[in-house]
Protein backbone atom coordinates (compact mmCIF):
# COMPACT_ATOMS: atom_id res chain seq x y z
CA UNK A 1 0.00 0.00 0.00
CA UNK A 2 2.97 2.37 0.08
CA UNK A 3 3.77 2.77 -3.61
CA UNK A 4 0.09 3.14 -4.32
CA UNK A 5 0.18 6.37 -6.25
CA UNK A 6 0.16 4.30 -9.46
CA UNK A 7 -2.96 2.56 -8.22
CA UNK A 8 -4.67 5.90 -7.65
CA UNK A 9 -3.95 7.14 -11.15
CA UNK A 10 -4.90 3.82 -12.73
CA UNK A 11 -8.12 3.71 -10.74
CA UNK A 12 -8.99 7.22 -11.86
CA UNK A 13 -8.17 6.52 -15.51
CA UNK A 14 -11.54 4.94 -16.18
CA UNK A 15 -14.83 6.79 -16.75
CA UNK A 16 -16.95 4.14 -15.03
CA UNK A 17 -14.87 4.31 -11.90
CA UNK A 18 -14.91 8.10 -11.90
CA UNK A 19 -18.67 7.92 -12.25
CA UNK A 20 -18.88 5.63 -9.23
CA UNK A 21 -16.86 8.17 -7.23
CA UNK A 22 -19.19 10.95 -8.44
CA UNK A 23 -22.15 8.97 -7.22
CA UNK A 24 -20.55 8.44 -3.82
CA UNK A 25 -19.82 12.13 -3.61
CA UNK A 26 -23.50 12.86 -4.17
CA UNK A 27 -24.57 10.20 -1.69
CA UNK A 28 -21.96 8.71 0.60
CA UNK A 29 -22.26 5.29 2.20
CA UNK A 30 -24.05 3.30 -0.55
CA UNK A 31 -24.34 -0.47 -0.80
CA UNK A 32 -23.35 -2.46 -3.87
CA UNK A 33 -27.02 -2.86 -4.83
CA UNK A 34 -27.62 0.89 -4.65
CA UNK A 35 -24.55 1.52 -6.80
CA UNK A 36 -25.75 -1.00 -9.37
CA UNK A 37 -29.06 0.79 -9.82
CA UNK A 38 -29.35 2.93 -12.93
CA UNK A 39 -26.06 1.58 -14.24
CA UNK A 40 -25.55 -0.20 -17.53
CA UNK A 41 -22.85 -2.31 -15.93
CA UNK A 42 -23.38 -5.75 -14.50
CA UNK A 43 -23.19 -6.30 -10.78
CA UNK A 44 -19.98 -8.19 -11.40
CA UNK A 45 -18.42 -5.27 -13.26
CA UNK A 46 -19.43 -2.79 -10.56
CA UNK A 47 -17.90 -5.12 -7.94
CA UNK A 48 -14.67 -5.25 -9.91
CA UNK A 49 -14.50 -1.47 -10.23
CA UNK A 50 -15.25 -1.01 -6.53
CA UNK A 51 -12.48 -3.45 -5.60
CA UNK A 52 -9.99 -1.48 -7.68
CA UNK A 53 -11.15 1.77 -6.08
CA UNK A 54 -10.85 0.20 -2.64
CA UNK A 55 -7.34 -1.07 -3.38
CA UNK A 56 -6.35 2.42 -4.43
CA UNK A 57 -7.85 3.66 -1.13
CA UNK A 58 -10.25 5.93 -3.01
CA UNK A 59 -13.18 4.08 -1.52
CA UNK A 60 -13.40 3.21 2.18
CA UNK A 61 -15.92 0.68 3.41
CA UNK A 62 -17.81 0.16 6.64
CA UNK A 63 -20.16 -2.58 7.77
CA UNK A 64 -23.78 -2.00 8.70
CA UNK A 65 -25.09 -5.36 9.82
CA UNK A 66 -24.53 -7.63 6.86
CA UNK A 67 -24.29 -4.75 4.44
CA UNK A 68 -21.08 -3.22 3.21
CA UNK A 69 -21.26 0.54 2.74
CA UNK A 70 -18.98 2.40 0.33
CA UNK A 71 -17.64 5.86 1.08
CA UNK A 72 -15.65 8.23 -1.07
CA UNK A 73 -12.18 8.61 0.46
CA UNK A 74 -10.53 11.68 -1.05
CA UNK A 75 -7.37 11.46 1.10
CA UNK A 76 -5.12 10.09 -1.71
CA UNK A 77 -6.38 12.80 -4.08
CA UNK A 78 -5.61 15.39 -1.44
CA UNK A 79 -2.05 14.07 -1.25
CA UNK A 80 -1.68 14.55 -5.00
CA UNK A 81 -3.18 18.02 -4.69
CA UNK A 82 -0.83 19.06 -1.92
CA UNK A 83 2.16 17.70 -3.77
CA UNK A 84 1.72 20.01 -6.73
CA UNK A 85 -0.33 22.88 -5.42
CA UNK A 86 1.19 25.22 -2.87
CA UNK A 87 -0.70 26.82 -0.05
CA UNK A 88 -0.50 30.30 -1.53
CA UNK A 89 -1.57 29.18 -4.99
CA UNK A 90 -4.75 27.78 -3.58
CA UNK A 91 -6.72 31.01 -3.62
CA UNK A 92 -5.78 31.85 -7.20
CA UNK A 93 -6.63 28.38 -8.45
CA UNK A 94 -9.95 28.49 -6.64
CA UNK A 95 -10.70 31.87 -8.20
CA UNK A 96 -9.97 30.52 -11.70
CA UNK A 97 -12.14 27.51 -11.03
CA UNK A 98 -15.02 29.70 -9.84
CA UNK A 99 -14.66 31.94 -12.88
CA UNK A 100 -14.76 28.96 -15.21
CA UNK A 101 -17.83 27.55 -13.48
CA UNK A 102 -19.64 30.88 -13.61
CA UNK A 103 -18.88 31.36 -17.32
CA UNK A 104 -19.92 27.84 -18.22
CA UNK A 105 -23.20 28.19 -16.34
CA UNK A 106 -23.90 31.39 -18.25
CA UNK A 107 -23.31 29.70 -21.60
CA UNK A 108 -25.78 26.92 -20.92
CA UNK B 1 -26.83 9.64 4.88
CA UNK B 2 -24.13 12.13 5.68
CA UNK B 3 -21.46 9.95 7.21
CA UNK B 4 -17.86 10.45 6.20
CA UNK B 5 -15.14 7.83 6.30
CA UNK B 6 -11.55 8.84 5.69
CA UNK B 7 -8.71 6.35 5.51
CA UNK B 8 -4.97 6.63 5.25
CA UNK B 9 -2.13 4.11 5.52
CA UNK B 10 0.95 5.26 7.40
CA UNK B 11 4.34 3.66 7.80
CA UNK B 12 4.58 3.99 11.57
CA UNK B 13 3.27 2.42 14.79
CA UNK B 14 -0.25 2.64 16.29
CA UNK B 15 1.21 4.36 19.36
CA UNK B 16 2.74 7.12 17.23
CA UNK B 17 -0.59 7.73 15.51
CA UNK B 18 -2.36 7.82 18.87
CA UNK B 19 0.20 10.28 20.21
CA UNK B 20 -0.08 12.43 17.10
CA UNK B 21 -3.82 12.81 17.67
CA UNK B 22 -3.83 13.18 21.46
CA UNK B 23 -0.70 15.22 22.21
CA UNK B 24 -1.11 19.02 21.88
CA UNK B 25 2.50 19.70 20.78
CA UNK B 26 2.22 16.95 18.19
CA UNK B 27 -1.20 17.81 16.78
CA UNK B 28 -0.24 21.46 16.50
CA UNK B 29 2.49 20.54 14.00
CA UNK B 30 0.31 19.03 11.31
CA UNK B 31 -3.20 20.06 12.36
CA UNK B 32 -2.48 23.62 13.42
CA UNK B 33 -4.56 22.93 16.55
CA UNK B 34 -3.80 21.54 19.97
CA UNK B 35 -5.98 18.62 21.06
CA UNK B 36 -6.27 18.74 24.84
CA UNK B 37 -7.78 16.19 27.24
CA UNK B 38 -6.77 13.42 29.59
CA UNK B 39 -8.53 11.17 27.01
CA UNK B 40 -10.41 9.17 29.63
CA UNK B 41 -14.00 8.10 28.91
CA UNK B 42 -16.38 10.78 30.16
CA UNK B 43 -13.72 13.51 30.12
CA UNK B 44 -14.04 16.69 28.15
CA UNK B 45 -11.75 17.34 25.19
CA UNK B 46 -10.90 20.58 23.44
CA UNK B 47 -9.21 21.59 20.22
CA UNK B 48 -7.57 24.95 20.73
CA UNK B 49 -6.05 27.51 18.40
CA UNK B 50 -2.64 29.12 18.92
CA UNK B 51 -4.32 32.12 20.57
CA UNK B 52 -5.92 29.81 23.14
CA UNK B 53 -9.44 30.08 21.76
CA UNK B 54 -11.42 26.86 21.54
CA UNK B 55 -12.15 25.68 18.01
CA UNK B 56 -14.01 22.47 18.77
CA UNK B 57 -14.96 20.54 21.86
CA UNK B 58 -16.92 17.55 23.15
CA UNK B 59 -16.64 14.51 25.37
CA UNK B 60 -14.51 11.40 25.22
CA UNK B 61 -17.01 8.61 24.58
CA UNK B 62 -14.59 5.68 24.24
CA UNK B 63 -10.86 5.46 24.70
CA UNK B 64 -8.71 2.39 24.07
CA UNK B 65 -5.14 3.54 23.49
CA UNK B 66 -3.63 3.07 20.98
CA UNK B 67 -6.38 1.56 18.84
CA UNK B 68 -9.69 3.36 19.28
CA UNK B 69 -10.89 6.80 20.29
CA UNK B 70 -14.48 8.01 20.02
CA UNK B 71 -15.33 11.66 20.62
CA UNK B 72 -18.45 13.75 20.51
CA UNK B 73 -17.78 16.80 18.38
CA UNK B 74 -19.38 20.22 18.65
CA UNK B 75 -18.40 23.85 18.23
CA UNK B 76 -18.10 25.57 21.62
CA UNK B 77 -21.02 27.89 20.80
CA UNK B 78 -23.33 24.86 20.57
CA UNK B 79 -21.98 23.01 23.62
CA UNK B 80 -25.37 23.07 25.36
CA UNK B 81 -27.33 21.86 22.34
CA UNK B 82 -27.14 18.07 22.06
CA UNK B 83 -28.78 18.13 18.63
CA UNK B 84 -25.66 19.84 17.27
CA UNK B 85 -23.35 17.06 18.45
CA UNK B 86 -21.70 14.85 15.87
CA UNK B 87 -19.35 11.93 16.51
CA UNK B 88 -15.79 11.22 15.43
CA UNK B 89 -14.24 7.75 15.67
CA UNK B 90 -10.54 7.13 15.18
CA UNK B 91 -9.67 3.49 14.43
CA UNK B 92 -5.97 2.68 14.45
CA UNK B 93 -4.99 -0.77 13.27
CA UNK B 94 -1.90 -2.57 11.97
CA UNK B 95 -2.34 -3.84 8.40
CA UNK B 96 0.79 -5.75 7.44
CA UNK B 97 3.65 -3.36 8.11
CA UNK B 98 1.48 -0.26 7.88
CA UNK B 99 -0.93 1.42 10.23
CA UNK B 100 -4.40 2.00 8.87
CA UNK B 101 -6.06 5.07 10.32
CA UNK B 102 -9.81 5.34 9.80
CA UNK B 103 -11.59 8.53 10.74
CA UNK B 104 -15.36 8.16 10.76
CA UNK B 105 -17.37 11.34 11.23
CA UNK B 106 -21.06 10.56 11.63
CA UNK B 107 -24.25 11.69 13.35
CA UNK B 108 -23.93 14.94 11.43
CA UNK B 109 -26.95 17.05 10.71
CA UNK B 110 -27.46 16.81 6.94
CA UNK B 111 -26.67 20.06 5.18
CA UNK B 112 -25.25 21.66 8.33
CA UNK B 113 -22.28 23.99 8.27
CA UNK B 114 -20.34 21.29 10.14
CA UNK B 115 -21.13 18.67 7.47
CA UNK B 116 -19.89 21.04 4.77
CA UNK B 117 -16.75 22.22 6.50
CA UNK B 118 -15.35 18.85 7.54
CA UNK B 119 -15.38 17.55 3.97
CA UNK B 120 -12.38 19.72 3.15
CA UNK B 121 -10.76 19.50 6.55
CA UNK B 122 -10.20 15.83 7.29
CA UNK B 123 -8.34 14.93 4.07
CA UNK B 124 -5.90 17.75 4.75
CA UNK B 125 -5.39 16.74 8.39
CA UNK B 126 -4.79 13.10 7.43
CA UNK B 127 -2.36 14.00 4.63
CA UNK B 128 -0.42 16.20 7.02
CA UNK B 129 -0.34 13.51 9.68
CA UNK B 130 0.91 10.88 7.22
CA UNK B 131 3.66 13.14 5.92
CA UNK B 132 4.80 14.16 9.39
CA UNK B 133 4.95 10.59 10.71
CA UNK B 134 6.67 9.17 7.63
CA UNK B 135 9.16 11.95 6.96
CA UNK B 136 9.34 13.90 10.20
CA UNK B 137 8.46 16.99 8.17
CA UNK B 138 5.34 19.03 7.81
CA UNK B 139 4.15 19.41 4.22
CA UNK B 140 6.41 22.12 2.80
CA UNK B 141 4.16 25.04 1.94
CA UNK B 142 1.33 23.80 4.07
CA UNK B 143 3.27 23.89 7.33
CA UNK B 144 1.59 27.00 8.64
CA UNK B 145 -1.81 26.27 7.19
CA UNK B 146 -4.36 27.05 9.83
CA UNK B 147 -7.47 25.80 8.12
CA UNK B 148 -7.62 22.60 10.14
CA UNK B 149 -11.08 21.13 10.04
CA UNK B 150 -12.89 24.26 11.05
CA UNK B 151 -15.54 26.29 9.37
CA UNK B 152 -13.51 29.44 9.95
CA UNK B 153 -11.60 30.93 7.01
CA UNK B 154 -7.90 30.20 6.99
CA UNK B 155 -5.61 32.74 8.57
CA UNK B 156 -2.69 33.64 6.36
CA UNK B 157 0.52 33.23 8.29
Amino acid sequence: MVADEDKVFKALADPSRRQLLDRLRRKNGQTLSELCQGHDMSRQAVTKHLNLLEEANLVATTKRGREKLHHLNPVPINEIYMRWIGKFEQGRIQALHNLKQALQEKDQ
Amino acid sequence: MSDFVYTTYIKTTPQRVWDAITTPEFSRQYWGKANVSDWKPGSKWEMTNDDGSVQMTGDVLESQPPSRLVLSWVSPANRADKSEYSRVTFEIEMMGDLVRLNVIHDQLKPGSEMARSIAGGWPRVLSGLKTLLETGQVLADWASYKGGCSAAPAKVA
